[in-house]
């Protein structure tokens, strides 16, 4: 087949290239711009070339501070995937219950971040929050604002809480996806609840699994008003995160160069990590 | 190996049934022999497919009994009944070999690996999957996949019938055709009671050796291609198969007579009774000829299909289809129609007068 060259036809992209200028490549330019220089207000700029660079990857702070994410982020996957397969397994396949489940999983994703960190605020305080006090009153010394452990577990609770219902949604649909001749078959062949499980259910679940984990690595990555809200980052710097960390050195101390150089390693790290999951991914689909 | 029997099976898929439509089957009697192809043979939602799960127990059916070899298997799982089931669409397991898609079924059931081996190269080999065994099964075109499905039923040497719902449906014309002739092959050598879902005439009649006519979830024929053919027992048989379908006329019986267009006709039977509610006349489009005297119609067109005539007439109570040869004159306007007595039938009420 002979393909029609009509290089006019560009011209048709400009809108395009022109909104995304305007939202996505000048700010980010911006932030390249600050990356290299030194400023003290007024418009005076001086060139540092990859000093702030340079200061950043050496940083401990930085270092503390992405350990951190990579930590919670591994964490908060390890539960909610696993997690929300296992909801959305049995979640009822007809009748009034579908729909109850479906708005009931869907109500913590339409509730705004602050909410969900002011909510699990007040929930988790360990005087007058049900949760801080019931578990107090059982004999657990818990108080998420003074302990480290505390601080975690309650983040982590409260984001499982939060986004589980997102892979619960997407592992539904996956399943739902299934014709029935699929189990109809399995049956016919003898096999075990596991077998249809893992020969059946999990292969034709993977594309909108790997949309799961690519989603939450993503979100969960990229974390802030949440734990900004619940904890502050605290207690000391113990739930500081990527996102609380970057801006407590952009607006908290005003050091825009290293602040501006973090973003864009952050922004790489967030891009590879997508990169290399997808590309394995699609890799492993392209063999099949 | 067994022979299948259904005693008054009845199902639906309501909680109360109040008319007979909420019958998705109704009332179904019949015997399937040890090693013998049948079809089971009718239009989308006539019951077909709700039959064949209940035989594999993949459904439970609301009355009546499943027996294999004269013990009842209603209560029975489709495992613990021991058949093989091959589906619409080819359903493989993805993630697997060929070689561990046609051992699943084995592995399940913990026989050893040397026999599991032994069994899957050797359906393989019959079904022509040797050079793919090593290949991922997901990887495979339509037809190879439906073969792995097939083959998934035919690596149990213990099964007691194969049953296959539509299985051609998303092959290809020109493969369907081998397939078919496949299936065929593979019946008179492994010999298992095998029963074959289709709405295709072509397939039902070529692959069995009887075919049963379902029609409302009620079986309203079972019988050769032949008796089929020749001597339809209810007037949907007659036009569901055959190309183009039986003509089914309104007629009188006066006594012995049966009038049609005010003509008396002569026909198969003897009729002896008439308390029916409708009564009609069938003949087949190859049973009709040109004549001096008989139906009057008018000839409104004629369709040369290369090998006959198929002419389109109108009596004074419907249209009547009939086949000439290709080199047969046809006559314009008005002219006579003889029907041949011997296949020539009365309907009461749609079902063939006795």
């Amino acid at each position: 087949m002979n393909k029609t060259v009509n290089q006019k036809a560009w011209f048709f992209v400009i809108p395009v290239f022109v909104l995304v200028a305007f939202n996505a490549i000048i700010p980010l330019m911006t932030v390249v711009n600050y990356a290299f220089q030194e400023t003290f207000g007024n418009n005076v700029f001086m060139w540092e070339g990859t000093r702030w660079f340079k200061q950043i990857m050496l940083s401990e702070r930085f270092h503390a501070s992405l350990g951190r994410q990579f930590l919670f982020t591994f964490i908060i996957l390890f539960i909610q995937i696993p997690l929300g397969i296992a909801i959305a397994l049995t979640m009822p396949k007809e009748g009034i219950g579908v729909p109850v489940c479906l708005v009931l999983m869907s109500m913590p994703l339409l509730i705004p971040w602050n909410v969900v960190g002011a909510m699990w605020n007040i929930f988790a305080l360990p005087d007058i929050g049900f949760l801080g006090h019931s578990l107090n009153a059982l004999g657990f010394d818990y108080n998420f604002t003074q302990q480290i452990g505390d601080a975690w577990f309650t983040t982590i609770l409260m984001d499982v809480w939060h986004w589980t219902s997102l892979v619960v949604l997407l592992s539904y649909a996956g399943l739902r996806s299934i014709q029935p001749a699929y189990y109809q078959a399995a049956e016919i062949d003898g096999a075990s609840r596991w077998a249809v499980f893992t020969k059946i259910e999990l292969p034709k679940m993977k594309k909108v699994l790997t949309i799961a984990i690519l989603l939450r690595f993503m979100d969960s990555f990229m974390i802030y008003t949440e734990p900004f809200v619940l904890t502050g980052g605290g207690p000391g710097n113990a739930t500081a995160f990527l996102s609380i960390d970057l801006v407590k050195m952009a607006l908290g101390q005003f050091d825009l160069g290293p602040a501006a150089a973090m973003s864009l390693i952050y922004f790489f790290i967030v891009l590879l990590v997508c990169w290399v999951f997808y590309t394995l991914m699609m890799r492993n689909e392209e063999k099949s | 190996m067994a022979k299948v029997t259904l005693k008054d099976l009845s199902h639906s898929y309501l909680k109360t049934q109040s008319s007979d439509a909420d019958w998705a089957i109704r009332g179904v009697d019949i015997d399937w022999n040890d090693g013998g192809a049948y079809a089971l043979l009718g239009p989308s939602g006539c019951g077909k497919t709700t039959l064949l799960n209940i035989i594999s127990g993949l459904i439970t059916p609301t009355k009546g009994d499943i027996l294999f070899d004269d013990k009842v298997v209603s209560g029975l799982n489709p495992v613990e009944r021991n058949i093989a089931q091959i589906f619409q669409f080819p359903v493989i397991y993805d993630t697997m070999t060929v070689y561990d898609n046609l051992a699943f079924p084995l592995r399940n059931r913990k026989i050893p690996e040397e026999e599991i081996k032994a069994k899957v190269y050797e359906i393989a080999e019959m079904l022509e999957l040797s050079s793919t065994l090593n290949n991922r099964a997901s990887g495979l075109t339509a037809d190879g996949k439906q073969k792995i499905s097939l083959g998934r039923g035919l690596v149990r040497s213990d099964v007691n019938a194969i049953m296959f719902d539509e299985p051609l449906t998303v092959i290809d014309p020109h493969l369907k055709w081998i397939l078919r002739s496949k299936l065929k092959e593979l019946h008179q050598k492994i010999n298992r009671t095998m029963i074959y879902v289709t709405h295709d005439q072509t397939e039902a009649l070529t692959f069995a050796d009887q075919v049963v006519v379902m029609h409302e979830g009620q079986i309203v024929q079972t019988g050769t291609p032949v008796d089929l053919f020749e001597k339809p027992k209810h007037t949907f048989v007659g036009y569901f198969i055959g190309s183009p379908g039986m003509n089914v006329l309104p007629c009188q019986i006066k006594g012995n007579d049966v009038i049609v267009n005010g003509k008396k006709i002569e026909t198969h039977q003897q009729i002896k009774k008439n308390n029916f509610s409708k009564t009609e006349v069938g003949v087949r489009p190859e049973f009709i000829s040109f004549s001096n005297e008989g139906i009057p119609v008018k000839v409104l067109s004629v369709s040369n299909t290369g090998r006959h005539k198929i002419v389109d007439t109108e009596s004074e109570t419907g249209k009547i289809k009939m086949i000439a040869k290709s080199n047969e004159d046809i006559p314009s306007g008005s002219a006579f129609l003889k029907f041949k007595k011997e296949y020539t039938f009365t309907y009461g009420d749609s079902w063939i007068i006795e």
